[in-house]
């Protein structure tokens, strides 16, 4: 991917953002409704944070100490909700906002006024999911999968509270994704051809259609659940000739292109980054593009590697077992690319790409744990227990959330005009590894050896893990002030940003100003290769 | 907005609504899916009327029987003999006993499983007690009578078969609702009617 560009639009009509706070109520700018986003991913990704200590604060030592069990469900089933749906997906979408248009070379994002929509529900979602803390009963308490019949039977009264919150991420999700896709297909600047898309652009093409594909399902799930609470239908109450399976079934086949939705935009953004500080042009872009929409295609296709203890028939455990399995290959093909990338590459270390190769490392351990749980007669001893914890955290957190720290310190200066502080980044990224590490990765062990997921309470032999990763997570807790802290000292000011900001970026987007002018490419950029 | 944009939306839209509609045909999908394949170990709701499965000198196969009470369905619920020795194409007669023993009129339903999953398809009933709702008053108890054969094409590999009740209390449900998600849901044409 090499676009030489011949020319390109800047301001042409000088009018900037409104004045106060009105212009983020209304706006309709997409770098505004992308910072609106990452702002609000951010506040939700502390919120989600805290109810992560409090869940590790009561883990430090076997025994009740802290909260009762019954709180103790609702962190669980909050920070498991708040994580995946209010801090990482709000957070890649403020990401798209941002960057595709630039990266396509469009003025804006296809459909401004329902970006502005999709944004500005979804501080309502979280209000409804937040304020069930305080609703008779409490809040959800059915982990953040809420099987039936613990979500539909057992639930606390507030359960109708969080079917509508979903009700609102999921339409606030499909919104988003349409804009995505209509802006990709239909806006991209002359010359542009999918090929030569960068690859930012293409993880989200492809997430925008997972997106599109399950969200729809998700919503099914909640309004199954909602008739069945409210309207007495039986879709998952076998005395009424349901069953409770089928919530499983139902859920994971939204569940698994789900994670895969969480992951995909991280490929995109590490390949930039790597591409960039190894000053090389990347390994096998078009592999890349292949290797994304075929994890896309298969993770249809895997989700009862969820269920595998259901009583699934031996030849469904066989199917699920090999077609997850396969999902290694094209994810393996993605490590080698970057790993090729960066073999022989005059290097640099600059926080970005430290984040960068933390994930790429970090999310291969994941991976391999996540093949450990593909094979059937393993996961019969490894299902809910800690050691899937440890594998889908390492996925998501040095995974996903890497990305998303990788992708804020890359492209700062491009947002703000000022670079950020390199020392404290460093000092951001080692805090946030070693806390992340020692926060997960004894998990493992513990898992191994028999401790259940989802408890407020264990056995004494676990008691040591345990206490060492409660001091990992108050670590990795306390170095994210330390993020907070950089950012706003980047926005305030610093060292101007060039254009081109890093010596070895490529793209549409570095050959606008620093900061990135409020309308860019009102006349479309020619690209030519 | 261009053409393209515009068709590009309404694809879209018709996808979503597609996948919503879909998400909802999972639940009759599932289960056609499972009655084809017999995989989840649910048995028809309904007496066989194939009466010529029967035969001499079938395969040994021992039945266990296992019986659950759902959520604080207080009844007392138990088999008369934990398992049965049979022949494959015979046959059996054995016997739940139910006791009422609450101080209110209650309704219950049966809902049966089988383990290995499998044999599901080849067990046929004659009678259950699981193809009515039982209704019994308060302190009242009865023998329910179950009549099952196993035809001879049970796989070789199955020697041993537990057959589960869950028994459900009923008595709040509307029994024509009730009756109709059973049938939609396993192909019932048995009709439902409040057993005395
Ligand atoms: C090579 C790739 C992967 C494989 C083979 C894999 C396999 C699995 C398996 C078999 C399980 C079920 C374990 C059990 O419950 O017993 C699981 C759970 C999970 N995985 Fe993965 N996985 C992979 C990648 C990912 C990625 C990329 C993500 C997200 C970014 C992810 C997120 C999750 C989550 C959230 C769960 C747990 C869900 C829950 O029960 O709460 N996985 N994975
Ligand atoms: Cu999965």
């Amino acid at each position: 991917m090499s676009a030489v560009i011949e020319s390109h639009g800047h301001d042409d009509h000088h009018h900037g953002p409104a004045k106060g706070l009105t212009r983020w109520l209304y706006t309709t700018n997409h770098k505004d409704i992308g910072s609106l986003y990452l702002w609000f991913s951010f506040a939700m990704f502390l919120i989600g944070g805290v109810m992560a200590l409090v869940i590790r604060a009561e883990l430090f030592q076997p025994g009740m100490q802290i909260v009762e069990p019954e709180f103790y469900n609702q962190m669980l089933t909050l920070h498991g909700l708040i994580m995946v749906f209010g801090a990482v997906m709000p957070a890649f979408v403020g990401l798209a906002n941002w960057l595709i248009p630039m990266m396509v070379g469009a003025p804006d994002m296809a459909l401004p006024r329902m970006n502005n929509l999709s944004f500005w529900i979804l501080p309502f979602a979280f209000f409804i999911l937040l304020s069930s803390l305080f609703m008779e009963g409490g809040a959800p308490n059915f982990g953040w999968t809420f099987y039936a019949p613990l979500s539909t039977t057992y639930a606390p009264p507030s359960v109708t509270f969080f079917i509508f919150s979903v009700h609102i991420m999921g339409a606030s999700s499909i919104m988003g994704s349409i804009n995505v896709i209509v802006t990709i297909m239909n806006m991209r600047a002359p010359g542009m051809t999918l090929m030569k898309m960068p690859l930012f652009v293409w993880s989200w093409l492809i997430t925008a259609y997972l997106l599109i594909a399950v969200m729809p399902v998700l919503a099914g799930a909640v309004t199954m659940m909602l008739m069945d609470i409210h309207f007495g239908t039986s879709f998952f109450n076998a005395a009424g000739g349901g069953d409770p399976v089928l919530f499983q079934h139902i859920f994971w086949f939204f569940g698994h292109p789900e994670v895969y939705i969480m992951i995909l935009p991280a490929f995109g953004i590490a390949s930039h980054i790597i591409e960039t500080f190894s000053r090389k042009q990347l390994f096998g872009y078009s592999s890349m593009v292949w290797a994304m929409a075929s994890i896309a295609i298969l993770s249809f296709v895997v989700w009862a590697h969820h269920m595998f203890t259901v009583g699934l028939p031996l030849a469904a455990e066989l199917f699920f077992m090999w077609a997850t399995m396969l999902i290694a290959v094209p994810t393996g093909v993605k490590v080698f690319n970057w790993v090729t990338t960066m073999f022989k590459g005059s290097i640099t270390y600059e926080t970005p790409m430290l984040f960068a190769i933390a994930f790429v490392v970090l999310f291969t351990i994941g991976g391999f744990s996540g093949l450990m749980l593909a094979i059937t007669p393993a996961d019969f001893q490894y299902h809910d227990t800690y050691f899937v914890v440890a594998h889908f955290h390492y996925v998501l957190v040095p995974g996903s959330v890497f990305s998303i720290m990788a992708a804020v310190y890359y492209w700062i200066p491009k947002w703000t005009g000022n670079m950020y502080d390199e020392r404290l980044g460093k000092l951001h990224f080692w805090l946030s590894f070693t806390g992340v590490n020692i926060t997960f990765f004894p998990q493992h062990f513990i898992g191994l050896a028999g401790m259940p997921r989802r408890y407020p309470d264990y056995a004494l032999q676990f008691a040591d893990w345990n206490a060492i990763s409660s001091v990992g997570a108050f670590l990795f807790g306390a170095s994210q002030i330390l993020f907070l802290f950089i950012v706003l000292k980047t926005v305030m000011g610093g060292k101007k940003a060039t254009p081109q900001v890093w010596e070895g970026s490529r793209g549409l987007e570095w050959t606008v100003d620093s900061p990135a002018p409020y309308h860019t490419f009102t006349t479309p950029p020619k690209v030519s290769l | 907005m261009n053409e393209g944009s515009k068709k590009t939306i309404k694809t879209l839209c018709f996808a979503v609504l597609g996948m919503f509609t879909f998400s909802f045909a999972l639940v009759p999908l599932y289960d056609v899916f499972c009655e084809v394949t017999g995989l989840n170990g649910k048995i028809e709701l309904k007496a066989t009327n194939n009466t010529n499965i029967e035969i001499e000198n079938g395969r040994d196969l021992s039945v266990q029987f296992v019986s659950h009470n759902n959520e604080q369905m207080p009844w007392a619920f138990k088999p008369s003999e934990d398992s049965i020795k049979i022949k494959t194409g015979k046959y059996h007669t054995t016997s739940f006993y139910v006791k009422n023993t609450t101080n209110k009129m209650m309704t219950a339903q049966a809902i049966p499983s089988v383990a290995p999953s499998n044999a599901a398809a080849h067990l046929k009933k004659l009678e259950c007690f699981c193809f009515e709702q039982q209704e019994l008053a308060p302190g009242e108890e009865a023998l329910l009578p179950v009549r099952l054969i196993f035809d001879d094409a049970l796989p070789k590999s199955i020697n041993s078969v537990v057959l589960s009740y869950t028994i459900f209390d009923v008595t709040d449900y509307d029994k024509v609702q009730l009756s109709k998600d059973l049938q939609t849901n396993h192909g019932n044409d048995h009709k439902m009617e409040p057993s005395a």
